[in-house]
């Protein structure tokens, strides 16, 4: 079929031809040949230049004054200056701090729970009970973060809400929950884990499900308890997939997520909640210094970067499979 | 391009759905205890998900009374629509309800159109040019300009302060349009060879073959694109400086987070928000993505998992 098809649009290269000439005139078959194709091609191309390319080449902003009225080409470079601003100013520490810690929690916290759920959900014997409970707590991540922000406020409402007049019974003062610092991150952990802990477990419910389940069948014959079964079966199992997604949750440590975050700041709690991803929207789009603010989110990026790809060699160095 | 294959699940979970036998042997004492505790925990995992959405429910048909009394309920006491009634007559709200409906569906519509026709060309392995554009494509996923330099490029392109803002800088999902890819990819050859023979042009073969067989698929992105559009916060608020533009999310957003201003500072002409009106637009702005979702649900763990077959 290919060759047919070549020969036709190619005119018909004769076959004694030497094949080092006759490399590019083949490529430009194919060219011919899926011309129809490369057209659909178009719109995909031109948007991720404008949308995706065209930015990065944007952030050399990053080491320039960006003078809106100079353009981007015409205005001056500055060389390293913003970089030196942004790590030598005294929001930085702060800012990694929280953004760290917030991260930890995630870490430490949320992903750990979403395996849990995951090996909970495996062990249900009734399918209809499991893909009830599946459905339901898989909800939340379709829920916008602006609705979940809104949950947190209507639940925590100073002296009316459900939970703050719970807590406020267990502490005996009435509190404002959503203005405390002391109360930012225990909130957003809350939020992290209410909406997408169930959603996460549908990636370790595919690996649990890939298990072979003579090795199952093997242990009980042995002895093996529903525990041992799960720490020496279940668990080795899925290893490689819990070591893909802590990759993964590696590289986005620096993102805490923009909405999350700068919905639930306020101006009592800013200490403990401006993060890299606020920060760059309050210097860059309400301060207007663009330049300054890309060389914050590129640092962020590039560590990122360098995250996903540190963590992804140390998995390989183990002896793990990586994801690259 | 491991990227791909490694964060989404495989095929194997479509044999999760089966009923799973390994738990026959699990017949002793502490087993069936366990699997007591288990199905408890895992009903009240499950409630929890939905419970504090069924208490803004309730507390959406409850009297202003009984919201700031009772701390907690799932059926008012007395049931009244006044929170409805008071939303819908706000001018403002109508406005960025029906803003919302419109931009969704042409941003949906867009976006998958957009995403299919690229993901179809680049399922053929001998196009041309195919490597280079996926390493690009895959590039994207793990870096990006960021926050300001994107939001010039659309500053530049005259896109502030129009609802193109809201659906084109996110019109191919990376992700999603390998998904797709892979999933055109592994179709069975046959059925467009012999469209191709009957003289189908390509745009009427994907159009004609290829989208008809792989509705699954794209029903499961377009309800991500969908609640990605109608869910988005972070785009009207960085491109949309006019009130009158606004949508729902902003909205709810201005609504619930202001406990004592004035009509005018909420850019709103509803009065200053009662408890049950915040209860009212939160529900109203979750209801359209919680009717999709049971229509879409027995798609996406089923589109999402065929799409990943590697590829």
């Amino acid at each position: 079929m290919t060759a047919v098809v070549d020969v036709e649009q190619a005119g018909a290269p004769a076959p004694a031809a030497p094949p080092a000439p006759r490399r590019p005139h083949r490529r430009w078959a194919r060219v011919v040949r899926f011309r129809w194709l490369l057209v659909m091609l178009l719109p995909g191309i031109a948007y991720f230049v404008l949308f995706r390319i065209w930015p990065m080449w944007g952030a050399q902003i990053a080491f320039k004054n960006y003078v809106p009225f100079l353009g981007i080409q015409g205005s001056e470079w500055v060389g390293w200056e913003h970089f030196a601003d942004f790590f030598s100013n005294p929001d930085f520490p702060r800012l990694l701090g929280n953004t760290l810690i917030l991260a930890a929690l995630s870490l430490f916290v949320a992903f750990p729970l979403t395996i849990v759920l995951a090996l909970l959900l495996n062990e249900v014997r009734l399918s209809v009970l499991k893909r009830t409970v599946q459905t339901l707590v898989y909800i939340p991540h379709f829920l916008s973060w602006t609705v979940v922000v809104s949950l947190t406020a209507l639940l925590f409402a100073i002296g009316t809400g459900p939970l703050s007049s719970f807590l406020d019974g267990l502490t005996g003062t009435e509190t404002n929950y959503l203005a405390d610092p002391d109360w930012f991150r225990p909130l957003i952990l809350l939020q992290t884990v209410w909406k997408s802990t169930g959603w996460g477990t549908i990636i370790f419910l595919a690996a649990l499900a890939s298990v072979d389940q003579e090795q199952y069948e093997a242990a009980v014959i042995d002895g093996a308890g529903r525990w041992q079964r799960t720490w020496h079966i279940t668990l080795p199992a899925i290893r490689p997939t819990i070591i893909v997604m802590l990759i993964l949750q590696t590289g986005e440590i620096l993102n805490t997520g923009f909405e999350q975050i700068y919905l639930m700041s306020n101006a009592l709690n800013r200490t403990v909640a401006d993060v890299f991803d606020t920060y760059v929207y309050f210097t860059g789009i309400q301060q207007g210094a663009y330049s300054y603010s890309t060389a914050v989110g590129l640092s962020k990026a590039i560590v990122g970067l360098v995250l996903i790809f540190g963590t992804n060699w140390l998995a390989k160095r183990f002896n793990q499979q990586g994801i690259f | 391009m491991a990227t791909t294959e490694t964060v989404v699940p495989t095929p194997a979970l479509r044999r999760a759905s089966k009923p799973s036998t390994q738990h026959q042997r699990f017949n002793t004492r502490a087993g069936r205890a366990f699997d007591v505790v288990n199905v408890v925990l895992l009903v009240a995992v499950g409630l929890l998900a939905l419970l504090p959405f069924l208490y803004v429910l309730a507390g959406s048909f409850a009297t202003e009374l009984e919201i700031t009394t009772r701390p907690f309920f799932l059926w008012p006491r007395e049931f009244t629509t006044d929170s409805y009634a008071s939303i819908l007559s706000s001018e403002a709200f109508v406005r960025a309800f029906v803003t919302t409906i419109v931009v969704t569906l042409v941003g949906t519509l867009v976006q998958l159109a957009l995403t299919a026709l690229m993901a179809y060309p680049l399922s053929k392995v001998e196009l041309p040019g195919r490597r280079t554009i996926m390493t690009v494509v895959v590039f994207t996923m793990v870096f990006s300009a960021g926050m300001i330099p994107t939001f010039l490029v659309v500053k530049q392109l005259g896109l502030l302060d129009s609802y193109w803002a809201l659906i084109l800088p996110m019109a191919i999902n990376p992700f999603s349009l390998i998904i797709i890819k892979n999933f055109f990819q592994q179709l069975p050859q046959e059925l467009e060879e012999s469209a191709k023979i009957d003289g189908a042009h390509e745009l009427q073969i994907l159009r004609h073959v290829v989208v008809p067989l792989s509705k699954p698929v794209l029903a499961t992105f377009a309800l991500f694109y969908a609640v990605g559009i109608w869910n988005d916060y972070m785009s009207p608020l960085l491109y949309l400086n006019d009130q009158d533009m606004w949508t729902l999310q902003m909205f709810l957003r201005q609504v619930t987070a202001s406990a004592s201003m004035s009509a005018q500072d909420m850019g709103t002409d509803l009065p200053p928000p009662a408890q049950g009106i915040k209860f009212a637009v939160v529900i109203v702005a979750t209801i359209p993505v919680l009717l999709a979702y049971p229509f879409l649900q027995k798609h996406f763990a089923k589109g999402m998992l065929i799409g990943s077959v590697k590829g």
